[in-house]
């Protein structure tokens, strides 16, 4: 953001937006919109609840779950196209649609499928996060300089040693992009998924919330979830960062 | 200066010679269908010996070098090494890369002992060959760094040591100073002459640069531009045992360096 050819710190305007709202809160010009201070003392009780605390550890379980299989499934899709013609015409395509397709769509129809349980959350993170990971892969596959590949199997390299010594961390910077913004849609996945079903641990506390006029609470639940979003999404960056000086090393 | 025109006729024969560590026979290669990169190329590599190919840019000496390697299939014809024939890449065959091809996430350490590591040599044994051959190569005191902190010359020492390091017989090395600058590729021809003279291997070398193929080789094959054949072969008469800086002034030296010329300019036109 800039005034007046002024560039505004990203953390400067967001305190504005949060003056803004403190503002617009104690005016009180919406109900859905209580005071930014209000929420925040909200926030620090909520976070002490058993029940958000069961919910959270809940949510997050799947969410650790879902994001697993999915980065497992993931480099393993996009290991396997990167390094097989047949495999890449086969699944190449489907990974394509899946990575763009319009998957919250699709969540009624896994609530239906899966039922009303942590199995649904799992099967969304992996849905919402899966593809992007294995495209990601797949370009970091290859992107691998082919004298590296060559350089394994002359000095005796069997295929799976190519793989897991060679191969896997020359396209490791790419896998953990693929990673990051794999996270990034799976928690945009729970979010929507969990606000238009709403029926298991946290998203069951948001039906509350927002059924009972607690807009407190409500905001407060959705401030802490975009913190965690963040926390993950830049631990993941940290990561990238580290491997990066070897990204650029690649011929 | 001894020259000799064309290879030996070898058709026909599957006896190998034992002085020959390596042995190209009718070796052709097509990419696709209309790129003709190898005719019929025949030839011997003698054990213990430095042998150069050299050629124009395209003629087919990375090709060749990779057959050899057993990392590409021929289309048409066989290679030998200890009179048996390639399938594929083996102990006795180590490769320097002209881009180096080293693990950007590795220490120079883990670089050079990579070939034992991947044959599952102990921890203890693989690092202290390394070592040894980090010393050899001249990179004592890097032996924890890493490749983007080494300079190309350096990276490529590193190339170097990994091949030294699986005591291979046979060293192939397609343009191993071609990404290194003047003063530190002649240094580095130096090292590896002086090397070679320690560790007795058979080279096959690729070069486009007449004066290196000179100053390093036993044994000298031109080959002509695609598709790739024998144009000749000479063997420069260049005593080892006088200075670096007495080869190149040397006359034998200058004289080859010039007839090469004259024979490879005729390509250029
Ligand atoms: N993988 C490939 N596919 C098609 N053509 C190739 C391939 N590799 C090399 N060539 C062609 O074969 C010829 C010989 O290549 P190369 O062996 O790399 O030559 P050199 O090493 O002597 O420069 C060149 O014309 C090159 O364009
Ligand atoms: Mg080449």
């Amino acid at each position: 953001m800039s005034i007046y050819g002024f560039r505004i710190p990203p953390v400067f305007s967001l305190l504005i937006w949060i003056a803004i709202w403190e503002v617009a809160g104690q005016l009180e010009l919406a109900f859905i919109l209580p005071p930014f201070s209000a929420v925040l003392a909200q926030l620090v009780i909520l976070v002490q609840r058993a029940d958000f605390q069961a919910a959270a550890l809940l949510t997050f379980q799947s969410f650790a779950i879902g994001m697993a299989i999915a980065i497992l499934l993931g480099v393993v899709i996009g290991f396997l196209m990167g390094t097989n013609k047949i495999a890449n015409s086969v699944l190449g395509m489907w990974v394509n649609i899946f990575a763009s397709a319009p998957l919250s769509s699709l969540v009624p129809v896994l609530m239906l499928l899966f039922g009303l349980g942590q199995t649904t959350i799992v099967v969304t993170v992996v849905l919402f996060s899966t593809w992007i990971i294995a495209l990601d892969t797949y370009a970091g596959v290859r992107h691998i300089s082919p004298s590296l590949s060559e350089m394994g199997r002359c000095f005796g390299a069997s295929r799976w040693q190519l793989i897991s010594k060679v191969l896997f961390w020359a396209a490791l910077p790419e896998i953990l992009a693929g990673i990051r913004m794999g996270l990034i849609r799976a928690v945009k996945g729970i979010v929507i998924g969990q606000l238009l079903v709403s029926v298991v641990a946290l998203g069951r506390l948001f039906r509350t919330f927002s059924d009972n006029f607690q807009f407190e609470e409500f905001w407060a639940l959705t401030i802490i979830l975009f913190i965690f979003a963040l926390v993950f999404s830049s631990a993941i960056g940290w990561l990238e960062h580290k491997v990066e000086y070897y990204a650029s090393t690649r011929a | 200066m001894a020259s000799a025109a064309a290879a030996p006729a070898y058709k026909g024969t599957t006896e190998t010679s034992k002085d020959n560590i390596v042995e190209v026979r009718n070796i052709s290669k097509t990419y696709g269908t209309d790129i003709h990169a190898l005719d019929a190329i025949n030839l011997a590599f003698p054990t213990g010996q430095m042998t150069t190919l050299l050629g124009p840019s395209g003629c087919g000496k990375t090709t060749l070098l990779k057959i050899i390697a057993g990392l590409l299939e021929p289309s048409d014809g066989q290679v030998f090494v200890h009179g048996r024939p390639v399938t594929g890449p083996g102990p006795e065959r180590a490769f320097v890369f002209q881009d180096f091809a080293l693990l950007p996430w590795a220490t120079v350490l883990r670089n050079v002992g990579f070939g034992l590591e991947l044959t599952k040599h102990p921890k203890s044994e693989r690092e202290e060959k390394a070592r040894h051959y980090i010393n050899e190569v001249g990179l004592a005191g890097f032996e924890d760094k890493y490749p983007h902190e080494l300079s190309g010359g350096m990276r490529q020492r590193v190339g170097l040591a990994r091949a030294m390091a699986v005591d291979a017989d046979v060293l192939l090395m397609d343009e191993p100073f071609s990404a290194v600058d003047e003063q530190t590729r002649r240094k580095f021809q130096e090292d590896l002459l002086h090397l070679l003279s320690v560790e007795r291997k058979t080279v096959i070398f690729v070069t486009h640069s007449i004066e290196e193929a000179v100053y390093v080789s036993d044994q000298i094959v031109l080959l002509s531009p695609r598709p790739g054949r024998i144009h000749a072969t000479i063997r420069p008469d260049i005593s080892r045992d006088i200075s670096p800086d007495d080869i190149r002034r040397n006359k034998t030296y200058l004289d080859t360096v010039e007839e090469i010329w004259t024979d490879l300019r005729k390509y250029l036109d």
